[in-house]
């Protein structure tokens, strides 16, 4: 057993890029979030441009993969715009929350598309506004769907950010390449498989802690409609993020 | 054709003419022409099919009509007037005469996210302005009138289907409509719940002022409350008088074929 | 070939100099991405007949590793695979360790769409099989697993289009891909728009028509992805 652990030192850094791990995971969510509700009800609009233009943006953020958009981010998108001093840290949360967004739109749109055709129309037959039918009737019916595949989506933009190691973030992935080559070269200090193991058991806590955190806003709105809501969907998220 | 028409003078609540709505290829209404002076109470029968239910829509603005007019108590509904000439609405402005018309539906359609007194006051709140108090104020009354008064703080879910129902119509007369229509409002509930809506319903009724446009199977209830029953068919009106001659002395053919078929239960 | 500090951003010449070697790395993904989805494909059935297993202590362990794997990065995977597994005495090179994680990774969540089609069969055609006493074989191979696959399938379809876009990931232990091509000849020149650019480029070329076909496959099969 104890050839499992790892010095204390060593957790000291891996706890280190956990924190820009989290950071970047945190920033990401949040573009991704909010350019999943603007293009998700953006593809539903009534007007044909913002239809088209939210159906572009969606394709092809999702045809390119995180990494190749990560890259993009880092390497040439400085260059064309003649910025400096631009962070991996900027490029990885643009990218993984662009990546985001696009399935997460996905996900937005469908659910409101499921939210039943008369719940519409009450609501126009009440005269709401369309801003109105949407913030109050369409959208808060939306969310208990949303949540479940959009709990799954997180988990993979989580797991997603063990690409900024490869742009010289100093994340948990970056770490653990880190303290490998240090084990390396000091005799004593932790094996490969072990420190691997450790960060696949730290990735994995993380991850369970994101869908216990997801699970419990499930139920509060399963207690919100009195009725459970949740709709388990193993295999949405799947391809997300990539 | 058998419409009838309104007095000369009179006021006219609802004014339809050479209304047609297409779906693909399947005309659903033909270049219909229907009357409802204010406080009438019509009841709308016909096999489905005939296009009751899609005049009701129409006038609800929940199907555009491909031709015709519509008015609401003098104004166009899908028209506007500018330079004398008529030309289509914007929305804007279908959205300031549709006001005046509202909608009970057949599943209800209540928001179940939120309590039946949250289901009431949000259109009155939102949509007319009203301070909160004065909605939550007004909602108690309401559904207290359709017997629910203790059922303000309850959710859809937990509510029979004659309750939500009921709730469904204090909903609509809480945004105070001069139209209201009713798409086969008992259909879907169980027989021994159709009787608490019947009775706001012809309450409602009896009230007076409210113009009331019902679509139903109901042909006991349509004979004692209706001023007037029409008769759709194939997208056209086929007949159209009081309950006492409808039901009674029916003139075509087909009237009497689907009264039969109806009434046989 | 620019100079530091002048900023000429797009050239040409260059641009159809390099584009033939970046296609050579795309055309390495491409390779890694068919070789992986395969391996997804066998070992996920294997993963998900196993985590239907009645017996808890054959189906525990199953689900374990499958929901290991799902929730923990790809990346660290292909790390453990070639820098770690050398410890233990199996040394692959790095495309042979690129696509043994990706069909490993994958097969896990091939197993779960499995496991949904197998499910979705109905309880009604396991009892049919029961009264004409086939055997647990036939049952599987005549009756199951036919109605089983084609619900999958759409699925399936899904992972390649996914792994496509994983399988770049190589890049971070060696393999030359798209992106470890587009890179290094961008460490070189610093012309890294352009590489990047067609990098990209390539990419979508690839993944878009590989996702149209995705969509072909749902509505030949006429069922939704889960």
């Amino acid at each position: 057993m104890p050839d499992l652990i790892l010095s204390p030192s060593n957790y000291a850094r891996l706890m280190e890029g956990l924190a820009v791990t989290l950071q970047v995971l945190a920033g990401a969510v949040i573009l991704g979030t909010v350019l999943s509700v603007l293009f998700g009800i953006g593809r539903l609009s009534e007007r044909e441009w913002v239809r088209r233009g939210s159906s572009v943006y969606i394709e092809f953020a999702r045809g390119a993969s995180a990494i190749i958009l990560l890259f993009w981010m880092f390497f040439a998108l400085p260059i064309l715009f003649g910025i400096r001093g631009w962070s991996p840290m900027t490029a990885g949360i643009l990218a993984l929350g662009l990546n985001m967004g696009a399935y997460g739109a996905e996900i937005v749109r469908g659910a409101v598309k499921s939210v039943s055709k008369g719940q519409s129309e009450a609501a126009i037959a009440l005269n709401l506004t369309n801003t109105q039918r949407l913030r109050h009737v369409v959208m808060p019916q939306a969310v208990p769907i949303i949540l479940p595949p959009y709990g799954n989506l997180v988990i993979e933009v989580m797991k997603g950010t063990s690409l900024v190691s490869l742009i010289t973030l100093s994340d948990l992935a970056f770490e653990v390449q880190k303290l490998r080559v240090n084990s390396i070269v000091i005799a004593e200090s932790a094996t490969t498989p072990v420190l691997y193991l450790n960060v696949l058991v730290i990735y994995f806590l993380l991850a369970f802690v994101i869908s216990q955190i997801f699970k419990v806003g499930e139920r509060r709105m399963a207690a919100k409609f009195g009725v459970p809501q949740r709709r388990s969907r193993p295999m949405a998220g799947i391809g997300a993020a990539r | 054709m058998d419409t009838k028409q309104p007095e000369a003078g009179s006021d006219v609540m609802v004014r339809m003419r050479g209304v047609t709505k297409a779906f693909g290829e399947n005309v659903v209404l033909r270049e219909l022409d229907l009357d409802v002076a204010p406080g009438e109470k019509v009841v709308i029968i016909g096999p489905s099919g005939s296009g009751k239910t899609t005049i009701l829509r129409v006038a609800m603005t929940l199907e555009r009509p491909n031709a015709g007019t519509v008015e609401i108590d003098g104004r166009h509904l899908y028209h506007q007037e500018k330079n004398g000439k008529l030309v289509p609405a914007s929305e804007k402005h279908i959205r300031t005469v549709r006001s005046d018309v509202s909608m009970v539906f057949q599943h209800f359609n209540l928001f179940p996210h939120m309590t039946a007194l949250e289901n009431v006051t949000l259109a009155p709140i939102k949509v007319l302005g009203m301070g909160k108090d004065e909605a939550q104020h007004q909602a108690v009354e309401l559904l207290a009138s359709v017997g629910l008064g203790d059922k303000t703080t309850h959710r859809p879910s937990e509510l029979s289907g004659g309750q939500k129902q009921r709730v469904a119509i204090a909903r609509s007369l809480a945004i105070n409509p001069k139209v209201m229509c009713f798409d086969e409002v008992t259909s879907a509930l169980d027989p021994e719940l159709v009787g608490e809506v019947l009775g706001v319903l012809r309450k409602l009724a009896e009230e007076g002022q409210m113009t009331m446009m019902l679509v139903t199977h109901e042909m006991g209830f349509a004979s004692e409350m209706a001023d007037r029953v029409v008769m759709f068919d194939h997208g056209r009106i086929l007949e159209d008088g009081p309950p006492s001659q409808i039901f009674k002395q029916p003139a075509h053919e087909r009237t009497k074929a689907f009264l039969k078929a109806v009434l046989r239960h | 070939m620019n100079q530091v500090g002048e900023r000429r951003v797009w050239d040409w010449d260059f641009v159809w100099e390099v584009t033939p070697r970046i296609w050579d790395g795309m055309v390495v993904i491409i390779q890694a991405t068919i070789a992986g989805i395969t391996i997804a494909m066998i070992l996920g059935l294997f993963l998900a007949l196993g985590r239907r297993s009645q017996r808890r202590w054959i189906s525990w362990p199953f689900a374990a590793f499958i929901d290991f794997i799902r929730s923990t990065p790809l990346l660290i995977q292909l790390f453990f695979v070639f820098f770690a597994l050398p410890e233990f005495g199996i040394v692959l090179g790095a495309r042979t360790s690129l696509i043994l994680g990706l069909g490993i990774h994958y097969a896990t969540y091939a197993s779960e769409a499995y496991r949904a089609g197998i499910d979705a069969v109905e309880r009604g055609q396991w009892e049919a099989a029961t009264a004409l006493n086939l055997s647990p074989v036939t049952t599987w191979r005549q009756v199951v697993l036919p109605q089983a696959i084609p619900k999958v399938i759409p699925a399936l379809g899904n992972f390649l289009v996914a792994m496509i876009k994983d399988a770049p990931l190589g890049s971070s232990i060696g393999v030359a891909g798209v992106l470890f091509v587009a890179r290094s000849i961008g460490s070189q020149t610093f012309q890294y728009v352009e590489t990047m650019t067609i990098a990209g480029v390539m990419f979508l070329a690839v993944s878009v028509p590989a996702a149209l076909f995705v969509q072909f496959l749902e509505r030949k099969y006429g069922y939704e992805a889960a």
